[in-house]
């Protein structure tokens, strides 16, 4: 516990130390809400926030693997893994500091949305539960995209590179169930597999999340992803320190 | 307090440590001499239980270092060859996060820093953040780091590689005063060094352990400086000549 508590509250520091976190967070609020007003936050005349968070998945795609590229990519390029694993913490304890301090990022950046929560509460009587819900999507989807992207980050010393494979990886979780996709693959690949494949699409779990509908197989499917990355990471990492 | 047994490590083809055993006991300083290349540094890494041996193990006060590697690296202070740091933290926050992964907190942990700082000279650098510090600050800041928790075992790859004459000559200073309590092993290739800090050497080349020795004997049965003894060892033609006698 003492290692997890050190290497996030490090590297929470480290995002706030360096510009990355400022300019991240201003991006982010810039474009969520820009998106939103473009496509009508104010002309469907509703007090609800579905407009916003339908821009999510899309965004993140490219944002969050621009928060995650350097978790290991930086740490393997400086040699400072070298300093951090011979203090006395284990990989897992230090994957999953990192990982959270992370998501606590992106939690920051969903929190400081809140003037659009307010506008529509402002405005008028919205219905509280779709809000809430897509907020709480929000956080599990950027976890995934977190995990995703911490893992490619791992593999590499180069955090462009890092950053190149994450966001194809999460844009394909983010393709793979739509209809453009769901058609092609249907061309050539058994309906099963198909199926199973739009299964994996964070953009329709989003959905259904976001719509106000808390299924246990959505959000479990959010979380399990998102373990499965890190255990991956665990392992990847742990060869990667042993091969020097 | 250390024990090392068989270690072995490659690195793909690369043989970099090949069957090395040794042991050094508290008190002991340890010269870990060598060239470039001949396997310094991956014994040093694993000792520290950074990197785990491809076969044999050790033991570094009394943890096996493949089994238990945590217990291991809290027993130790380890200083990597290329000080690697967070550059962009300054120093005091980087011997807190150190301070505060091995558990020291609070108070005790803003004494040993004011302590540590005295004694590697770094009080006047502590709100700098390191990338900004020159090479032999650096290394200071990273001295610092392994000896904060005051750790019964201590590994130094190259403690004073980069700093000048003075600071070099504080550094052994240090090692001397630390050296009666504790166990510390040293890598350097700068021969006075050995003479000014250990009272033990081992010099190892392409992976092998050539001589584990003291310094009074190596001379006394080989003969010559250090500097020529180190050079007939671990040039090719030498090293068939010698193989057999000092070991």
């Amino acid at each position: 516990m003492k290692g997890f508590l050190s290497v996030f509250k490090r590297e929470l520091r480290g995002y706030f130390s360096t510009p990355l976190a400022y300019v991240f967070l201003v991006i982010f609020l810039f474009f969520s809400s820009f998106l939103a007003f473009q496509q009508g936050f104010f002309e469907i005349r509703q007090a609800s926030l579905r407009v916003f968070f339908m821009n999510m998945p899309l965004m993140f795609i490219l944002l969050v693997p621009a928060i995650a590229m350097r978790l290991w990519a930086e740490e393997r390029r400086t040699n400072s893994i070298e300093l951090l694993f011979t203090l006395p913490l284990t990989i897992t304890q230090a994957v999953l500091g990192k990982f959270f301090a992370a998501w606590t990022v992106m939690a920051l950046a969903l929190l400081l949305t809140c003037p659009m929560v307010i506008t529509v509460a402002y405005l008028g009587d919205p219905d509280w539960g779709p809000i809430i819900t897509g907020y709480l999507g929000s956080l599990l989807m950027a976890g995934s995209y977190l995990a995703i992207g911490s893992f490619f980050s791992c593999l590499t010393r180069n955090q462009v590179i890092a950053f190149v494979l994450a966001v194809v990886a999460c844009g394909m979780f983010f393709y793979v169930g739509s209809p453009s996709a769901m058609n092609y693959m249907a061309g050539f690949l058994p309906a099963g597999v198909v199926e199973a494949a739009e299964s994996l699409s964070f953009q329709s779990r989003f959905e259904s999340i976001q719509r106000g509908v808390l299924e246990l197989r959505d959000l479990a499917f959010f979380i399990l992803l998102a373990a499965g990355c890190l255990w991956a990471n665990i392992i990847a990492l742990r060869e990667r320190v042993a091969a020097g | 307090m250390i024990e090392a047994k068989n270690l072995r490590k490659a690195f793909g083809p690369i043989v970099a440590v090949d069957g090395v055993s040794f042991s050094v006991n508290q008190g002991d300083v340890l010269g870990f001499l060598g060239p470039n290349g001949a396997g310094k540094t991956t014994t040093m890494r694993m000792l520290s239980g950074f990197l785990p041996p491809d076969s044999g193990t050790a033991t570094v006060a009394g943890h096996d270092i493949c089994t238990d590697a945590v217990a291991v690296k809290r027993e130790i202070g380890y200083l990597a060859e290329n000080v690697p740091a967070y550059d962009e933290m300054t120093a005091e926050s980087f011997l807190m996060f150190t301070c505060g992964t091995r558990g020291i907190t609070g108070e005790e942990c803003q004494r040993a820093i004011d302590k540590v700082a005295k004694t590697c000279s770094i009080a006047g650098v502590m709100h700098q953040p390191i990338g900004t510090l020159s090479k032999g600050y650096r290394r200071r800041v990273g001295l610092a780091q392994a000896l904060v928790h005051n750790p019964p075992v201590l590994i130094l790859d190259e403690p004073t590689d980069g700093l000048d004459p003075n600071q070099k000559y504080e550094v052994r200073q240090l090692i001397g005063r630390l050296a009666s309590d504790k166990c510390i092993t040293i890598s350097t290739h700068i021969l006075e060094e050995v003479d000014a800090v250990c009272n033990r050497i081992i010099i190892i080349d392409k992976g092998k352990i050539l001589v584990n020795s003291t310094p009074e004997k190596l001379r006394k049965d080989v003969g010559g400086s250090l500097e020529e003894i180190f050079r007939k060892l671990t040039s090719q033609r030498g090293k068939k000549a010698v193989a057999g006698g000092t070991k």
